[in-house]
């Protein structure tokens, strides 16, 4: 499943969508071709000697045609390098990386939930569950109402932190709030975002009873699974660790320690 | 196998106790896993060799996360020699790696004398492997590692019983947290050594200032990438002045440029480490480079510039340790 490459990949646009969050489109043929959703990419920011050392993983956010796209936001050096991409401007980079998101298990309802720029994957992952027929709710938090991008999703429901969009409050209590109000027979929580709000998803989850899956994030040197950097410690005593980038990032709630 | 590159006419390989090396350019110990997971952006075959992922008798599930911390033009890691260890390695990864047209090295930690002796037996009774190199100098685990290496009695214990159990190169890796590298070098050169490998990573560390807490779930770790290259350059030189024994040398070699470098100051090969998680495809690329190099300079041999270092020692201050 897993053909990664390694490209030179000319950049089609960079645009500020929110507040520093910028949405990047690329042009790679081969990575579109077997790319699947939760998977990552890992970008050389600048040129060798001119950036930061290590390359900066980031969610496929949507496919199109022979493009990627990307929303990230601006936290440091190579984000910031990032965003200065321009048209013709070209990127280094390595993908897919990491085990996809487990869509075809079975459950009727899929509750997309993210915190923030966890945001990032779902639009693919929401026009893939549409291929598959599934009933689609999502849910996400933001801190305020200038962060708030929601294109390629469907029925969204908002929470912020200071209450100047949609519902005051975090994500999790949203979902907390619309659960006890419906009742679902078989749904599947797709998640990603903060680590503070997976921990508190996997508690709703495990009360309410519900398939939870998550994509996590970890400091990351090689994103190829061969440096053991992104060690995450397992739920199960089979291994002690997994690595989040091959064996994840999407991981099922159950199965690891935040 | 091709000693001389096709068309060239260069003089591209080197031979380490009778075995033939294609070219100077290695990958290092557990910055290329076992080989098999990165092959897709690389082509292996065009290596000297591979370095295997440090192997120990049980499999070791490695350090609590956080392991890797990024720093100015390097990078902090404390992975701790998660290994699958050498009877897995043996199962599953060596039949795979025999396809290969490279050598493969099998990089053995270990925390006892005993552990070595084990793995290294057991590496003994099979195909495919060229040679050994010996970690005595891995900062991140508290029972072995570095303080074998630290220590001239047990490198030299440790080679000298490892020795006695094989005829294939036996490489012994050596940790630049000492006072004198050198020393360290000649322990391991009387013990038998057949070459030693300079440098593994530097002790170092970060800290969150907001938390007070240290980056790294070990406090300490170990530094690597371009950050470290002029240390590993002046311990390759300080070891190369001291023995005769050919030398490996490791540390934040990111271009053809760097990896020259390390053979002016008297390096055999050089082994790629950090560089590799960035460009892959890296190796490759320098060994291209060495062949340009010679071209440019009108060099039939890329051995004739190990150690051809043109300095005036009068004023070398190493030179006083020696
Ligand atoms: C699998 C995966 C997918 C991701 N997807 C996205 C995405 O779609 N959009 C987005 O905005 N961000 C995403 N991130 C986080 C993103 O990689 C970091 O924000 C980015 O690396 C920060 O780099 P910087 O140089 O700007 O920040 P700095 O703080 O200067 O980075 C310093 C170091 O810390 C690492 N780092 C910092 N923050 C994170 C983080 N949250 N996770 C992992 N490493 C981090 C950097 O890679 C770098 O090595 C993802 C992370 C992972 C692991
Ligand atoms: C993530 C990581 C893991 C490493 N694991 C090993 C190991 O298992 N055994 C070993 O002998 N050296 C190990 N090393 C050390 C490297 O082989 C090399 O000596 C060191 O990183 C310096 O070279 P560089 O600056 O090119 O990376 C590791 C280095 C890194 C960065
Ligand atoms: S980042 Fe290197 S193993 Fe995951």
């Amino acid at each position: 499943m897993n053909s990664m490459v390694q490209q030179l990949c000319p950049v089609q646009s960079c645009k500020k969508i929110a507040t520093d969050t910028f949405l990047l489109r690329f042009n790679s043929p081969d990575i579109v071709a077997s790319a699947q959703p939760g998977q990552f990419v890992n970008i050389l920011t600048a040129e060798i000697g001119k950036g930061p050392l290590l390359r900066r993983p980031f969610s496929i956010s949507r496919v199109e045609d022979n493009i990627i796209e990307l929303i990230f936001h601006v936290v440091g050096i190579g984000t910031n390098l990032l965003s200065q991409n321009q048209p013709g401007d070209w990127i280094d980079v390595i993908g897919p990386l990491g085990q996809p998101f487990h869509r075809d298990a079975d459950y009727g309802t899929a509750l997309l939930v993210a915190g923030g720029i966890g945001v990032a994957p779902l639009p693919f992952l929401t026009n893939d569950l549409l291929k598959y027929g599934k009933r689609i709710e999502t849910f996400v938090g933001y801190r305020n109402a200038g962060q708030v991008f929601t294109k390629h999703l469907q029925n969204v429901r908002i929470a912020t932190d200071d209450g100047s969009d949609g519902f005051h409050g975090n994500v999790v209590q949203l979902l907390e709030l619309f659960l006890n109000q419906n009742n679902f027979q078989k749904a599947k929580i797709f998640a990603c975002g903060p680590t503070v709000m997976l921990k508190a998803l996997t508690e709703l989850a495990k009360r309410k009873s519900i398939c939870c899956e998550l994509s996590l994030e970890g400091q990351m040197a090689c994103g190829i699974g061969i440096c053991q950097g992104c060690a995450v410690e397992r739920t199960e005593d089979t291994a002690k660790y997994a690595l989040v980038c091959k064996d994840g990032p999407a991981f099922l709630s159950t199965e690891v320690n935040l | 196998m091709t000693t001389l590159s096709i068309g060239s006419g260069i003089k591209t390989s080197f031979t380490l106790r009778g075995v033939e090396f294609k070219n100077r350019v290695f990958v290092a110990s557990g910055t290329f896993g076992y080989g098999d997971e990165i092959h897709d952006l690389v082509d292996v075959n065009r290596l000297g060799g591979i370095f295997t992922k440090s192997l120990s008798w049980k499999p070791r599930s490695g350090n609590p996360p956080q392991r890797i911390v990024e720093t100015a033009s390097g990078m902090l890691n404390s992975i701790g020699l998660a290994n699958i260890g050498v009877q897995t390695f043996i199962e599953q990864k060596l039949i795979y790696l025999r396809t290969f047209n490279t050598h493969i090295i099998v990089n053995i930690a270990a925390s006892s004398l005993k552990e070595f002796c084990d793995v290294l037996s057991l590496l003994e009774g099979q195909d495919g492997i060229v040679g050994y190199e010996v970690n005595v100098s891995c900062p991140n685990v508290k029972e072995g590692g570095m303080n074998f290496g630290t220590d001239c009695k047990m490198t030299a214990e440790i080679t000298s019983h490892l020795r006695k159990l094989t005829n294939k190169p036996l490489i012994i890796k050596l940790t630049p947290n000492v006072t004198h590298i050198s020393e360290i070098a000649r322990s391991a050169e009387s013990a038998g050594a057949d070459a030693v490998s300079v440098i593994n990573t530097l002790v170092g560390m970060a800290v969150d200032i907001k938390t007070r807490k240290p980056k790294l779930s070990t406090v300490t770790g170990g530094l690597s990438g371009p950050a470290i290259k002029p240390v590993a350059l002046a311990k390759v030189y300080e070891v190369a002045k001291a023995v005769k024994i050919p030398i490996f040398g490791i540390g934040g070699i990111a271009s053809t440029e760097d990896a020259i470098e390390f053979l002016l100051v008297g390096a055999a090969a050089v082994q790629i480490g950090t560089m590799n998680f960035i460009d892959p495809a890296i190796s490759v690329k320098i060994a291209d480079g060495f062949e340009n190099y010679a071209r440019e300079n009108k060099i039939s041999d890329i051995g004739t510039l190990v150690g051809a270092l043109d300095a005036d020692v009068k004023f070398s201050v190493i030179q006083s340790w020696l």
